[in-house]
């Protein structure tokens, strides 16, 4: 699988999770993509951050305003009936629990639902951003990540080893071999990849996996 | 009613060694032309509150450059690798505090709080050293207010009251930094006659704002 197949494998099964009028919001990278596999009529309503719902898509060339952009810094749209607002307004709406899908991504994340995402001491540091309140005040924690790292090495884990964005606050995590709920201290496989076997899976998964009986095959997008 | 000033004599009230807030969010609603001026005059020792430090050589990167900065309080880092590197070799002192954590300590600086209790955090390296409280079964950390010698915000519309209006996503900060200060400055990009404004409109009330000055850039 390329990494575009596998973000988009990702981005087109969390798509699916939300539903009609949820506010969501959507992290950068990965979880951004999950805007482009929305099923055609759903109502949904996009938080950004930084001070707004009503999130749209990128603006055409030239139509670009540098007052307004997303939480990543890039410039972007608001759809009709959208609304501005301050930072403090913003962290109400997140903490305050009126964000009801938040989707982003992981370095690790684990069987209890901690989550690791914001720093690798001693090599990067980023910050944290609106991350720990995202995963802490939204309703449902979907993490999008590919299921291992690029040296092949297991993301789902038994515990995670770096410092934590929130702990046990993850309700779901989708990668490009399955979909996993988090439960009783064992990830959860409710759905998988087609071509893949369970066995395989288990393979490249640290966390005590455990298999729901009605287990499916994921759907995966149209050309993948 | 504030003082209209010219960007070089507003700026020249930011002394060396004093804490200063600065609006924006990735360059997004920053006062660039007052941070250009501050990171101009050479001033140092700068405690610096921000969302972010914009990119290299932009917004607050102009100040992180400069050298002007030796403490900050921020959300996030990433998108100025300066910042970074200045903060390993250990020039440049860094403390990272959730977003919605950062706001609503200004938030309580300007609201006469001495602090909020939030979720966020908790069971994290953010709660280290914090007073953890539970109340109705739920555990949540204490955080405590911040205020600056100075406030440096953007603003799109005043009135030569200081009423301010924002315009889209270039709100973020800067209405709650506006409250959290000594000394508020506002860079605007038109100042209008007092009665031009409508008050339903007016975001935030022209008694937090002290100067104003007028930007080099402009939206119409």
């Amino acid at each position: 699988m390329t990494e575009e197949q596998k973000r988009m494998i990702i981005a087109h099964r969390i798509a699916q999770e939300l539903s009609h009028g949820d506010v969501v919001n959507l992290g950068i990278g990965l979880p951004t993509l999950v805007a482009s596999f929305l099923p055609p009529g759903l109502d949904i309503t996009f938080q950004s951050e930084n001070g707004f719902v009503g999130l749209g898509p990128d603006p055409a060339p030239g139509e670009e305003d540098p007052d307004l952009v997303n939480a990543g810094g890039k410039p972007v749209t608001i759809m009709p009936g959208g609304a501005f607002f301050d930072s403090a307004l913003s962290f109400a709406i997140i903490r305050g629990g009126h964000v009801d899908v938040t989707v982003l991504g992981a370095l690790e994340v684990d069987a209890q639902g901690n989550l690791a995402s914001w720093m690798i001491p001693g090599k990067m540091v980023p910050g944290m951003g609106g991350a720990m309140d995202l995963v802490v005040g939204a309703k449902k924690v979907i993490v999008a990540t590919s299921h291992t790292t690029k040296d092949g090495q297991p993301k789902l884990l038994k515990q995670c080893r770096l410092p934590l964005t929130a702990a046990g606050e993850v309700d779901m995590v989708v990668t490009e071999l399955g979909v996993f709920s988090i439960s009783g201290g064992s990830m959860v496989l409710h759905e998988k990849h087609p071509a893949w076997t369970v066995e395989k899976i288990r393979a490249l998964t640290e966390a005590p996996l455990e298999v729901a009986s009605g287990l499916k095959d994921m759907v995966l997008p149209v050309g993948v | 009613m504030p003082a209209i000033l010219s960007i070089s004599e507003a700026v020249a009230q930011v002394k060396g060694g004093s804490t200063v807030m600065i609006g924006g969010f990735m360059t997004c609603g920053t006062p660039t032309g007052l941070v250009a001026e501050l990171a101009r005059r050479g001033v140092h020792g700068l405690t610096v509150i921000a969302n972010d430090t914009g990119v290299q050589g932009n917004g607050i990167g102009m100040l992180i450059s400069a050298g002007a900065v030796t403490q900050l309080i921020a959300s996030h880092i990433g998108t100025n690798p300066e910042t970074g590197q200045r903060m390993i070799d250990g020039r440049l002192q860094v403390e990272l505090v959730p977003q919605g954590t950062l706001v609503e300590r200004i938030r309580c600086g300007g609201a006469g709080l001495g602090g909020f209790l939030t979720p966020t955090g908790v069971g994290t390296v953010v709660a280290e050293g914090k007073q953890a409280i539970v109340v109705d079964g739920r555990t949540y950390l204490l955080e405590t207010p911040l205020r600056a010698d100075v406030a440096l915000i953007k603003a799109w519309k005043a009135d030569r009251k200081g009423n301010l209006l924002y315009r889209r996503s270039a709100r973020n900060f800067n209405p709650v930094m506006a409250m959290a200060a000594d000394l508020v400055i506002a860079e605007v990009e038109e100042i209008v006659e007092v009665g031009e404004l409508d008050p339903d409109q007016v975001m935030t009330p022209g008694i937090f704002v002290d100067i104003l000055v007028r930007s080099v850039s402009r939206h119409d």
